[in-house]
């Protein structure tokens, strides 16, 4: 079965700025799939070229078929797009919002009220229908913004990051609401910059300045990284961290929280490296040997990405 | 089509009612509007202060200070004035004239020969001293001509004035205040309708809909239009109520051309927030382009006859300029439908024009 997202050498610039380079991948039907990566990514652009609100500069951006280019109004009508900033009328009550797109994308009036009664049900914002969408809590707004592009049953969903600036606990729910919909055959190309979100996609892809720097299932990026990683749980470690970036064998160190996680080169043991950094720092240490996260494959992706730029 | 229309307007009224300040500023500030102008904007001058110099003492000096006082338009300082404090008396803006009249003032009238009065002028005011000078030379005609029967005039000018038979300034300034302030109002609540959404990212969230874009300018239109006519009607009601300012064509063919140049009015501001990206920017740019043409190229204060070959041009493409001729025919000559359809056809046509321009120009996409 053909992919219902395909993205072909997309390049995307305003002006000066290169927003997006080079960028392929493809969403198949009934996927989740993650955008990942920090602000400036690019995401935002390759979103927004998605749902036809960008022409692409080079590349193909197709949608079930059809060419974001030319088919404006057929692919706006079977896409549901949610911008990263609530883009809903505070003006308007709840209800109001949604019968007002409901009525943008000619939803049949005697489906209607099935409809809003099934997004209700999972959004929970019935009680709220009659207050104004500008008084919601934040999390409620962002239900609601996913309500209004769900009216007219979309095959796909564009979400700009959903959750920033969301509470924990709306942002879990949020995703179970995703995976609902994902149950559901909704296919959904979501974008985040927390690597706990990305764990949960089907598939992602990793951008950073405008590139893709990976693509695969969450567990194939991280099996990828074939380096050896340790944790060193280090007390003074802002004041030793350069020390032990230069000790010998160590390729990279990260802190996280209260440890480190040191990636180091392929012929490097764990008695070397200790052996090295006790070296370093005069006095023995203790270390753990980790599997990578996710944000460790993001971080070493990002570095390698920059040393292949210079 | 029509569905995606009806949803935009709707939606466009609850957005106006439910905001109900900013609707109560813009049912108020016409009719703060055409108080403030039509009180403050008058080239009628009445109360013209004068003191008098009179060495004659005569009769017929007094004969002519009561000319003087009894038209309405001058009042005498209730005293004799001297010479030496006249300088004094302009200083203060005690008075704005002072008639000066000869010892042997009757002695000539009586003799046959040219009488002499003198007439000081405080012009630092150039306007004012020109209307106190010509109310004045007419006051004397007048007394002239009662003084000088003996002698019959040549020929005689009989003026009637119509339409405005009293001169009323008041008459003449309201049908421009109207078009101003409909011209003003309309441009801008749609400039400022269309970028709000451009600002608050909700226009992205409509784009992203099968909708098209002379729905979405339509919907944008459309209710307006009706505020606009409250608008307007409610500024001829105070107009009519503050300062008497008669309809004598039909109200409904004036209602009819209204709504004409609403129209035009309104597109005009959906064509502003084409290309304007704020509300910021959206308002002072109606603002410029509204208020300072209408004001002084369209025949609102000064004749378009009398400008310059280039303005002229600029005033024939000035929506405001017709409707001006419209409103003044209907509201004080009486002027009905067979003699307006030209100024009707060309403020259709102007708007159609703007209206098909703002459509094409209106971006479906973000960039």
């Amino acid at each position: 079965m053909k992919p219902l997202v395909s993205v072909e050498h997309f390049s995307k610039s305003y002006g000066e700025i290169r927003a997006v380079r080079d960028l392929s991948f493809s969403v198949r039907r009934g996927e989740l799939f993650g955008l990942i990566g920090p602000d400036g990514a690019g995401k935002t652009t390759t979103m927004r070229t998605l749902v036809t609100l960008l022409r692409p500069d080079e590349g193909t951006v197709t949608v079930d078929g059809m060419d974001v280019r030319k088919q404006l109004k057929a692919i706006r009508a079977i896409t549901g797009y949610m911008p990263q900033r609530f883009s809903l009328y505070p003006d308007l009550s709840v209800e109001q919002n949604l019968r007002f797109f409901a009525e943008l994308f000619s939803v049949p009036r005697n489906e209607l009220t099935d409809r809003m009664q099934r997004l209700y049900r999972f959004s929970r914002l019935e009680e709220f229908s009659t207050r104004l969408a500008g008084r919601l809590s934040g999390g409620m707004k962002q239900k609601l913004a996913l309500s209004c592009t769900l009216i007219h049953d979309p095959v796909l969903l564009v979400l700009d990051e959903p959750t920033t600036g969301v509470d924990p606990v709306s942002r879990s729910e949020f995703w179970e609401i995703l995976r609902e919909l994902r149950e559901q055959g909704v296919t959904i190309v979501v974008s985040t910059p927390y690597m706990d979100e990305a764990m949960k996609c089907d598939r992602i892809v990793i951008m950073h300045s405008g590139v893709a720097l990976a693509h695969g299932t969450p567990g194939e990026l991280i099996n990828s990284m074939r380096l050896p990683m340790y944790a060193l749980d280090e007390r003074d470690l802002v004041m030793n961290f350069s020390r032990i970036e230069a000790a010998s064998g160590v390729r990279s160190v990260q802190s996280f929280g209260d440890s480190l996680h040191i990636t180091t080169d392929e012929d490097i043991d764990e008695d070397r490296l200790s052996a090295a950094l006790e070296q370093t720092l005069d006095r023995p240490v203790r270390l753990r040997r980790i599997a990578p996260s996710l944000e460790d494959v993001f971080i070493a992706l990002i570095e390698q990405g920059t040393e292949h730029a210079e | 089509m029509r569905r995606r229309l009806m949803a935009i307007i709707r939606k466009e009224f609850i957005h106006i009612f439910r905001d109900w300040r900013t609707l109560l500023i813009i049912i108020l500030m016409p009719i703060l509007m055409i108080v403030l102008y039509g009180y403050a904007i008058t080239l009628d001058m009445r109360n013209i202060v004068f003191g008098v110099i009179d060495d004659a003492r005569t009769p017929d000096s007094r004969a002519l200070v009561d000319a003087f006082a009894e038209n309405g338009f001058f009042r005498t300082l209730p005293r004799d004035v001297r010479r030496n404090e006249m300088e004094s008396l302009f200083m203060r803006r005690d008075v704005h004239m002072v008639l000066v009249i000869p010892e042997d003032f009757s002695a000539d009238l009586t003799q046959n020969r040219s009488a002499v009065v003198q007439l000081i002028i405080d012009a630092s005011d150039s306007n004012v001293g020109t209307f106190v000078g010509n109310y004045a030379e007419q006051v004397l005609g007048i007394y002239n001509q009662r003084m000088n029967h003996a002698v019959p005039a040549l020929f005689e000018i009989a003026p009637r004035i119509f339409y405005n038979p009293d001169m009323n300034s008041t008459n003449f300034f309201v049908p421009g205040l109207v078009a101003l302030i409909l011209m003003l109002i309309s441009a801008l609540l749609t400039s400022i309708a269309i970028t709000r959404e451009k600002e608050t990212g909700t226009m992205e969230q409509i784009l992203v809909s099968p909708v098209h874009a002379r729905e979405i300018v339509l919907g944008k239109v459309l209710p307006y239009v009706l505020l606009g006519l409250v608008n307007a009607a409610l500024i001829l009601l105070s107009a009519w109520i503050l300062f008497d300012v008669p309809v004598r064509g039909s109200l409904a063919l004036l209602g009819l051309l209204s709504l004409v140049y609403v129209f035009v009015a309104l597109s005009f501001g959906l064509m502003i927030s084409t290309v304007a990206r704020t509300q910021l920017i959206a308002m002072f740019g109606t603002l410029m382009a509204t208020i300072l043409p209408t004001i002084m190229l369209s025949g609102f204060i000064f004749p378009i006859a009398s400008m310059p070959e280039l303005l002229r041009w600029i005033a024939n493409v000035l929506p405001a300029t017709y409707f001006l001729i419209i409103i003044r025919a209907i509201m004080l000559k009486g002027v009905g439908s067979a003699e307006l359809w030209p100024q009707a056809l060309i403020l259709s046509g102007i708007g159609t024009l703007l209206l098909t321009a703002a459509t094409r120009r209106f971006r479906m996409r973000l960039e």
